[in-house]
Parts: C-alpha cells; structure tokens; sequence
C-alpha cells in the first residue's frame, strides 16, 4: 500500500435545470494521504466534500486531475461510508454485511463485528426495522468487513444525537485502532475531528481547495480525554484564523 | 383474535356468494327464458363439460396460449422497459413507438396479424403480445426510471458483478412493477385471447363461446365462464398472492 495522490485541477457541475449555468466545485486540490493515516476533511457543508470522496471512489469521474492509488493495475479496494447508510432494505442486516464478499466471508469475522458494534441480537432484522444510530453501524462494518485499503467515511455520524454519536465514533475508533486502514473522515465537526484524526484537512468553501493542513499531536492514549482536545482546539484557533470562518 | 376474524371473512365471503346465488336463481324462476337458466342447470352443464372431457381440453388450450403468450410479453417487455427506463435517448426516440402500440385496438393488431400471417397458432401468440407488449414496456420502464442511484452507487464501490447488482440491488426494486404488470396483464390477456381464438382457431376457450353464441347455448356459456374465473381465482390465490408475501416480508 503506498501513498494516495489527490490533485483535482478543475470540477465543475452543470446545473440540472439550466445548461447554461455551472457551479465551478473544485480548484487545485492538491494532497496525499499517507497509508495507515487517518485524515479528517473538514470544511463548511456544500464545499464539495462528498463529491471529493465520490471522485476517491471512482463513482464521479467527470473532472480534471488525477486521483492515483499507487501502482498501476491495482485497484485498492475501498470501504465507503456513505453519508446515509444505504443498506439495502431487502436484505437482512448480516446479509447486507456478507453480499459485499466475493466470495464466502471468513467464518467468524462477520460475527466479531457484529459483536464490536453490538448488533448480534439485530443481525436477522431487516433495516428498515432498525434505528438510525443501528443502520449506521450495520454501514460501518460492512465497510470494515472488507478490510479495505482506503475507508471513506462522509459524515458518518450527522443526525445522531450526542450520547450515540459518541459511542459509535468510540466504537469506530476502538475498529481502528484494531485493524489501522488508511481513513478518509468528512467532517464538519472540528471536535470529532481532533478526537480521531492524526492529521486535519481544512478546505475552503467552493472552489474547494486546500486552506490549511495540520498534525494533531495528542497521544492516541489521550484522546479520551476532552479537556485536552479542547485546549487543543481552541490553540488551533487562534493560531490559524483562515479556519474561524469556516465552522 | 385472528382465527375468530378469519372465520368471520369466511362467512361474510360464503353469504355474499350465497345471496348472488339466491338472486340469480330469483330471477331466473321469474323470468322463465331459456336464456337465463338456473344456477343448478348451470352446474349440471358444467359437469357434464367435464366429464366429457371437452371443458378441459378447451380450457387447457387457451391456457397454454396464455402460459406462452404472457412469458413471451413479460420477457421482452421487462427487457425493453428495463434499456428504455435507463438509456434518455433511446426512450426519447421510441417514446411515439409506445404511443402508437398502446393505442391500437387490440382488434385491429388480432385482425392484421391473420391477415399477414395466415390463420396460424403463431399469429394468434403474437396478436397476443403485441397486444400485452407495450403495457409491460411502461409500467417496467416507470420502474427502471426510479431505481436507487444510491444503492447502485454502493454496489459499484462494493465492486459488485454485472449479475449480483442485477439479483440484489435491481430485482427486487423492480419486482412490484413486475408485479403490478402481471395482474394488469393477465386481466388483459384473458380478455384478448379469447378474440383471437374467437376470430381465428378451431379450438379453445374462444372458439367454443362462439359456437354456444350461435347455437344460444347460455348454459355452457356460463358454465365456461365460471371455469375460467376459477383458474384466474387459482392463479392469484395460489401463485401471485404467495409470491408477494414471500418477496415483501422485509416491509415495514
């Protein structure tokens, strides 16, 4: 696995009901992503985050630049957490997960998953009988359970209230940490961005493109505590006022 | 209380039968023609077409016509609906085809077909299709026109075959389209079928109601009819209705 090489020279979208009119996206987007890295995008919503992660994946490739994932030939397989869990309504929550695998899926994998996420009593219901919070999860193992090269999460948690956002992104990290994936995280909350990230992307609203690129140095043993990723917050604040005006 | 309710819907179903009868039979004592007989001479014409072995045999040849007509339409038709629901230009273009089909009598296209191909099984199956086509082709390509960009975009991330996509992420999208076109259609199909044979075979349903309507045989005409209301009442009781409970269990 080498390094993801992101460079959009120019994206732009013809709006639907008016040919004549266009929405200029992207601008010199320029970044790699190193393996293993878990890189948090954050910016103002609109800005084009998505259709970025989208273009990663190879769903949009109405653009000019270049996306590159290493050697030439090799595909890397991608885990993509889409910002609505898109599970499919007809199939029950452990077949959702197993219908990504080519082939027969490792006996036990899917199971420790589940469990992980505690969704092993739920993994016979059907989606649409399930909360929100749960359908998210179900869409995060069925990204883990690849075990991808790159893993796209937009927005994984929008929509969730506080104490279950906090204990899936917990659960997500604890995955992590378990099983390091180079991580693409689309986020506008700066907060849960210092929590999970080793790296912060700051990108302008449209044309989208890089405004800032900052390390977060906190100990991944530290991350728990939310004092320090306060101070850390408000730190980056004052020091960079490019991103004030952002969140 | 399910069994209880179950028990009531089978006696209000019984006793509005039984008043159909009732007035049937009323009036047929009233009227006293031989063009209205009594529901139990009906039964006793019905019996008799059965154990002569003519009902069936005429009854199992449109049937057949049915069975090949309708898999013949629903084939083509879901094929087409499907390329036309996602191709814009294609549907553009054959849009006025579909216009133009849908709104030729079904008359007209049972009378050309015999008069270009000959009095022949085949133009009988395809008056019959080409009847039942285009109805398919809409209510599918309504279908195709609403699948989840959504979901097919996670399918392809998830680097899902050409055949896994089709099986899990379009099918069962489209199954109540092809649901909906099954019923409309074989209603449809029925009715079609029994012209053509009426206009153009020597045997079947059709061709055996023309001949009790010139020998004003009212008795076996309605005796046929019931026939054929029972296999449609089989068909649906005992093949769409299980099928629908089946693939929609996953509904809220």
């Amino acid at each position: 696995m080498s390094d993801i090489r992101i460079r959009v020279d120019n994206k732009t979208y013809v709006l639907a009901h008016d040919t004549a009119q266009s929405h200029h996206a992207i601008a010199d987007l320029d970044f790699i992503v190193h393996p293993h890295q878990f890189v948090c995008l954050v910016g103002p919503s609109g800005c084009g985050k998505t259709t970025l992660l989208n273009m990663i994946a190879g769903l949009d490739r109405h653009y000019e630049g270049r996306i590159d994932m290493g050697p030439a030939g090799k595909n890397p397989s991608i885990g993509y957490v889409f910002q609505s869990p898109r599970l499919l309504p007809w199939l029950s929550v452990r077949q959702n997960i197993e219908v990504v695998f080519a082939h027969t899926p490792p006996t036990g994998l899917i199971d420790s998953l589940l469990e992980s996420m505690q969704l092993l009593d739920a993994q016979q219901q059907y989606p649409e009988r399930l909360s929100l919070g749960m359908q998210r999860r179900v869409s995060i193992i069925r990204a883990f359970a690849i075990n991808p090269d790159i893993l796209l999460m937009d927005e994984p948690f929008v929509s969730l209230d506080a104490p279950t956002a906090r204990q899936v992104r917990s659960l997500l990290y604890s995955l992590w940490l378990k099983r390091p994936h180079t991580v693409l995280f689309v986020t506008h909350d700066l907060r849960e961005a210092i929590a999970l990230a080793d790296r912060l992307i700051f990108l302008s609203p449209s044309p989208m493109r890089v405004l800032s690129d900052i390390e977060v140095p906190i100990a991944r043993d530290q991350r728990h505590d939310e004092s320090r990723i306060e101070r850390f917050r408000e730190r980056l604040l004052q020091n960079h006022p490019e991103i004030n005006g952002l969140l | 209380m399910p069994s209880s309710g179950r028990f009531r819907n089978q006696l209000l179903a019984i006793s509005s039968i039984a008043l159909l009868l009732t007035i049937w039979q009323l009036l047929a004592l009233a009227l006293h023609s031989p063009t209205l007989p009594t529901p139990a001479v009906v039964a006793i014409t019905f019996w008799q077409a059965v154990l002569s072995g003519e009902l069936p045999y005429h009854l199992g040849v449109t049937l057949l016509r049915l069975l090949v007509s309708f898999s013949l339409a629903m084939l083509m038709g879901c094929a087409i609906g499907v390329v036309l629901g996602k191709n814009k230009t294609l549907d553009a273009f054959f849009d006025n085809w579909l216009v133009i089909f849908l709104n030729i009598p079904a008359l007209v296209t049972i009378i050309l077909c015999y008069v270009w191909f000959g009095l022949v099984e085949s133009a009988a199956i395809l008056a019959v299709v080409v009847n039942k086509l285009p109805n398919v082709i809409v209510t599918i390509r309504e279908g195709a026109r609403s699948l989840d960009k959504d979901l097919l975009e996670m399918a392809q991330n998830y680097r899902f075959s050409k055949r896994k996509t089709f099986a899990y992420v379009i099918w069962p999208q489209l199954h109540p389209f092809v649901m909906a076109a099954t019923r409309s259609g074989l209603a449809l199909i029925w009715k079609i079928i029994l012209v053509v044979e009426l206009l153009g075979r020597s045997n079947g349903m059709g061709y055996q109601l023309h001949i009790f309507f010139q020998l004003f045989d009212v008795a076996s005409l309605l005796a046929y009819s019931f026939a054929f209301v029972a296999v449609i009442q089989i068909i649906e009781v005992g093949f769409l209705k299980p099928l629908d409970r089946k693939t929609l269990r996953w509904r809220r």
